[in-house]
């Protein structure tokens, strides 16, 4: 459980637009007659995603509407799991991972690297960036530790001078390349790989 | 070491592609309609035979589990409900097989849901692994398309749909429970069992939960049969498993092993060894963080299944060997892994979420080196309170792994934590409230 404020400026109005109401009328359909509340998680993704990676209290209140729910359950829902954001959060959104298997292949670097580049503080949004980062927990890429996550893609394989490269680019709106910045494309080991030999390079 | 033919996920590091036709290459989708005219009972009893155990952390027998279905289905529909909220601190196997093996799972999916009658299947994938996610969707959307699956799925006369639901950065939402809770709609807190959700799942029909790892290997030991299965491991602890080994290992790896296999040759062969050598080990987590750590001195000879680990105080869990060697300060370890478990609490029962908290700070503070020697038995008391005292296990997942460290480091612990809350005579306090700490021959 974490401690989420909503942002102190709300905007007004929100609605869905056409795309955004498509893909909602799509996912309510995967869900039996009745159930539609069982949306409500996509459509604050959708939402999130419509209104710059933050979710504000009025969307909940659009999709309280939409799923003919309260809006408290809404609420609580957008509260309770860690990846809506209810304040805004750089369009590059970094969270470095700092679980223990991370911590002990050196998450702590990935950090230092983080606070140079972006901000001291987490999750803090300086008007002249373009990103914020946070710790967040064990994001389930342990085999290639230490990683961190921007946006949706996962970077892996990472030390404090390839984090630093990898703002550098970010910091000039670039995106860098996901995945493991030791050349592995999955969770082979690097070298010495003793299983399914023939079929390696097949 | 495991035969190479007899590992099942053959492209568990995408050699061959992870499409269709790949996979239909590997033996995927070529008779399902063989396996599922054989019918239902023949089904559940051989995965039975098989001995498959879950392979989600608990290992329930598979077949036992899914037994638990009414066999027939009455006004309610049945459902079936896959485990992808891999968020095991040391845990990436999901991950691969999401991404590499998407077709072995969707078989599964449909064979499984044959067995229990369930016609709509959802997945939870938690929201971090999107871009995963997506991989499968688009095996999915083969699968729909080649008619493997949706109405007469492959031919077997059944209908099954199955949908993706994306979980939200919870941990607890892996416990069965919550995950339903999550997916009608609610914040993630388990539920009490019973009744348990094979009657009573979600939206109040019966459910079977199982792990993707379980579901995915369903479809292999039906075409090579359950004795196969059964014959690799040891007795009760059968067939092979996905293991990811990560921390301080020369080569953290993923690899599929067979049960039973020695830790010892998991790290030597497999990993690349200790960053060190062997003998700079100092402790493993042998299932996931929630499993109490074990020292070098049991690692030896330590072989890695469900039961071996029990009678060793641990536990397989998800296989996600983490690895500790001496360079790192096995407190502060601990204590990152306390704080994981404060922060991921779902608040519902108050030992765990007030108590998660204590565990942390408490162990912070002797990572640090600022407790007395009497809060070290007062850690051990906390983590018993909480331990049993919750609705679902996450507080013994969080509860063991500090006591392992109480169990295995109490010396280490107190070597470092020498404060003493006695104020000496000589400072002056007046305004002390507590005078008597000030007497010291109290």
């Amino acid at each position: 459980m974490s401690l989420k404020r909503p942002a102190k400026d709300q905007p007004e109005h929100f609605e869905f637009n056409s795309s955004s109401l498509d893909a909602a009328n799509k996912i309510i359909l995967k869900y039996p007659k009745g159930k539609q509340q069982s949306a409500v998680m996509a459509l604050l993704y959708i939402a999130q995603k419509q209104n710059n990676n933050w979710i504000p209290l009025v969307a909940m209140k659009y999709i309280a509407k939409l799923l003919n729910m309260p809006y408290i359950k809404v609420y609580e829902v957008a509260t309770f799991y860690s990846m809506f954001n209810l304040s805004p959060v750089g369009k590059y959104f970094i969270q470095v991972c700092t679980t223990t298997p991370c911590m002990i292949r050196g998450a702590g670097k990935l950090v230092e690297a983080c606070k140079e580049k972006i901000s001291e503080k987490e999750s803090e949004l300086l008007p002249d960036k373009n990103c914020s980062w946070m710790e967040v927990e064990c994001l389930g890429a342990c085999v290639t530790a230490p990683m961190m996550q921007i946006n949706d893609d996962y970077f892996e394989d990472l030390d404090k001078e390839k984090t630093l490269e990898i703002l550098d680019k970010i910091l000039n709106d670039k995106m860098p390349k996901p995945g493991s910045y030791r050349g592995r494309v999955n969770n082979e080991p690097e070298s010495g790989r003793k299983t399914l030999m023939e079929l390696k390079n097949a | 070491m495991l035969k190479d033919q007899d590992r099942i996920f053959q492209n568990l590091y995408n050699d061959l592609g992870s499409d269709l036709t790949s996979a239909q290459k590997r033996g995927d989708w070529v008779n399902t309609k063989e396996i599922t005219d054989k019918g239902r009972d023949w089904i559940i009893n051989e995965i039975k035979d098989s001995q498959l155990r879950g392979r989600g952390g608990a290992g329930f027998p598979t077949g036992l589990k899914w037994s638990f279905a009414p066999k027939e289905v009455g006004s309610r529909p049945h459902y079936l409900v896959i485990n992808g909220d891999e968020s095991e601190p040391g845990t990436c196997k999901d991950r691969d097989i999401l991404r590499f093996e998407p077709h072995k799972l969707i078989e599964g999916c449909l064979i499984t849901s044959y067995a229990i009658q369930a016609h709509v299947c959802y997945i939870y994938i938690r929201g971090e692994y999107f871009v995963d996610g997506q991989k499968l969707q688009a095996a999915i959307d083969e699968a729909y398309e080649k008619k493997l699956i949706g109405k007469n799925a492959s031919g077997t006369g059944w209908d099954l749909d199955i949908y993706i639901h994306y979980g939200a950065g919870a941990y607890i939402c892996g416990e069965e429970t919550a995950l339903l809770e999550s997916i009608e709609g609610n914040k993630g807190q388990p539920r009490l069992k019973p009744p348990f959700p094979a009657l009573i799942g979600l939206y109040g029909c019966p459910t079977i939960i199982n792990n993707v790892e379980t579901i995915a290997v369903v479809p292999t030991i039906l075409r090579r049969g359950g004795k196969w299965f059964a014959s690799l491991g040891r007795e009760k602890n059968t067939g092979t498993k996905i293991f990811c080994i990560s921390g301080n290992v020369n080569n953290p790896c993923n690899v599929e092993e067979e049960m039973n296999i020695p830790l010892k040759e998991l790290i030597e062969v497999h990993a690349g060894g200790v960053i060190g050598g062997w003998d700079n080990l100092q402790a493993v987590i042998p299932g996931g963080s929630s499993m109490p750590l074990i020292p070098k001195e049991k690692c030896e000879t330590l072989t890695m299944d469900f039961d071996s680990l029990v009678a060793e105080k641990s536990g397989l869990g998800t296989a996600g060997v983490v690895v500790i060697n001496k360079d790192q300060d096995i407190i502060k370890c601990m204590a990152r892994i306390a704080r994981f478990y404060k922060h991921e609490s779902c608040g519902q029962c108050t030992p765990c979420r007030e108590g998660s908290g204590w565990m942390w700070r408490m162990l912070e503070r002797m990572a640090r080196g600022e407790a007395s020697k009497d809060e070290i038995e007062m850690l051990g008391d906390v983590t018993k309170q909480i331990e049993g005292h919750t609705i679902c296990a996450f507080g013994e997942g969080s509860s063991w792994p500090v006591q392992g460290l109480l169990r295995h480091f109490k010396d280490e612990i107190k070597k470092r934590n020498n404060f003493d809350p006695i104020v000496k005579e000589t400072q002056n306090i007046p305004y002390l409230v507590d005078q008597h700490l000030l007497d010291k021959n109290a």
